[in-house]
């Protein structure tokens, strides 16, 4: 309890920190705090109750970014899981991919979106083929990582009560892989909330949080801009606390890694 | 002399970049994309030892290593001091925590539409986002590794009347040396990234990231696109390798990952 109250304190001395000093400064280029949330309850929080106040803003906008993200991000993390299993259960498969997978996960994924616009054409296909390619190669490697250092004794006790490949899969091999596949789902995030922005950023693109941010700029409307950024500020924030949350969850009957 | 375990190791992984240049090889050719979508894996890796003797690309190479490099010295000559500072004073350190978890979900790329306005899109603009998005990673890894240092080390360093600093310099700073060096290596990963996606959203002057969104201007540009990718990739794998070496030889007690 204390922990939360000084937290927040901390937080509220931060804000009325920056809301001195923008107010001192008095430039159009940094608007204050203030200023920031009431547009962002303009663009995005001042619609019908029934609609849970959001506006066709946020609807046409901060959905679709999100809506995309979930999608990438769900593709990725399936993919990975299942890929890092398997690669990570044969001794052979890991050190003959292990060298093109770590080739892979080094490649800076906003590189790859210009070939994704090529083979996907603009639109949310391209945007989450990018997001999942983000988000794959942390957990794949993660997973087979985790996979791969299993307790020889959990396994051979597998084996004296002869449990099928598929118990054995999702009794021992599982749980004792999943602390490194939520340390890979934490760093996918981060890059996915990257991918998610650089893909809306592209010239041609229709709608998204991204696309906004940066079609402010080009009408020099600061406060939408800065709006857009504390925004996903928060969306990164909340989504990183909902992960940490469900790894609380899954990993309670065990020390955190 | 490497042990017959590394050797095997290596013809292993040898055999998976074979198979992997093989199959995107195969598919190329098969015709199930256009080839310009998707070219075979070897006018890509015929591109890419060509672009090594590229003059201009190397200009290129060269632009990008520079804002990398900078932006993380600036990020650690940063973060590491202030961490050190601001780890040693528990009130302060739950602060500096709190501010960090605030600050480091905003997705950097976010930043880059509106430091572009502010900088224009030359190396201020590069330095600016690589250090924002490099400063987390170190700062929150220095903070956290003073946490851990043995109260006891430093008691006993007390108790025989060495000062604040010294303590400082003989047990905290060594202690949490392995952390800043993880910190440091995840954050020269995310300096790769956002140099590369700067130059792709500025598109002036030399860098990888302007190479290849000038190739997605041109049609049949893919196989440049995927060349330089390869490059990036590349640099990146280098990059992660020798730190990983690096702390392995200066840390040998801590394992890293």
């Amino acid at each position: 309890m204390r922990a939360i109250l000084e937290r927040w304190t901390v937080f509220v001395l931060g804000v009325a920190g920056w809301q001195v000093a923008t107010m001192a400064a008095d430039d159009p280029f940094f608007p204050t705090p203030r200023v920031i949330v009431g547009r962002m309850y303009d663009l995005w929080f001042s619609g019908p109750a029934t609609r849970l106040f959001l506006t066709d803003g946020a609807v046409g906008n901060v959905l679709p970014s999100l809506a995309r993200l979930g999608a990438g991000f769900a593709i990725g993390v399936v993919a990975g899981v299942a890929l890092g299993l398997a690669v990570g259960r044969s001794q052979w498969a890991y050190d003959v991919l292990d060298p093109v997978l770590q080739f892979f996960r080094a490649i800076p994924p906003p590189t790859l979106v210009p070939v994704f616009i090529v083979l996907f054409s603009l639109g949310p296909q391209m945007q989450i083929a990018s997001i999942a390619f983000s988000v794959l190669w942390p957990v794949l490697l993660n997973a087979a990582d985790g996979a791969r250092t299993v307790e020889p004794v959990q396994l051979e006790t597998a084996a004296v009560f002869r449990l099928t490949t598929a118990e054995r899969l999702r009794l021992v091999v599982v749980p004792s892989a999943l602390p490194k596949i939520f340390a890979g789902l934490r760093l996918s995030l981060s890059l996915s909330l990257i991918l998610m922005v650089f893909s809306e950023l592209q010239p041609g693109a229709a709608d998204g949080i991204g696309f906004q941010l940066v079609e402010a700029t080009t009408r020099f409307d600061y406060e939408t801009v800065w709006a857009a950024i504390v925004l996903l500020g928060v969306l990164g924030y909340l989504l990183n606390m909902g992960l940490l949350g469900i790894e609380r969850r899954v990993l309670s009957w065990q020390r955190p890694a | 002399m490497p042990g017959r375990a590394t050797v095997r190791r290596l013809a292993r992984g040898a055999v998976g970049v074979g198979l992997v240049v093989g199959v995107s090889e195969a598919l190329g050719r098969a015709g199930i994309v256009h080839q310009d979508f998707l070219p075979p894996a070897s006018t890509i890796l015929a591109r890419a030892a060509a672009l090594a003797a590229d003059t201009d690309f190397l200009a290129d190479v060269r632009a990008t290593l520079t804002a990398w490099a900078l932006g993380l010295l600036i990020a650690v000559g940063v973060a590491v001091p202030l961490g050190l500072v601001l780890g040693n004073i528990p009130v302060v350190s739950n602060a500096v925590t709190t501010i960090v978890e605030f600050l480091r979900p905003i997705p950097s790329v976010a930043l880059i539409p509106l430091v572009a306005m502010l900088f224009g899109t030359g190396l201020e603009m590069k330095l600016t986002v690589i250090v924002y998005a490099s400063v987390w990673p170190v700062l929150f890894n220095t903070v956290y590794g003073l946490r851990d240092v043995d109260p006891v080390a430093k008691d006993t360093l007390r108790a025989f009347g060495f000062g604040r600093l010294a303590v400082l310099w003989h047990v905290a700073i060594p202690a949490t040396a392995p952390f800043i060096a993880t910190g440091v290596r995840m954050a020269a990963a995310v300096a790769l990234i956002l140099a590369v996606t700067a130059e792709m959203f500025g598109g002036f002057g030399d860098g990888i990231g302007i190479f290849i969104a000038e190739a997605a201007n041109y049609p049949g540009g893919t196989t440049d696109t995927l060349a330089a990718t390869v490059w990036a990739g590349v640099l990146g794998l280098l990059i992660n390798t020798a730190l990983v070496r690096g702390e392995r030889r200066a840390f040998p007690w801590a394992r890293p990952r």
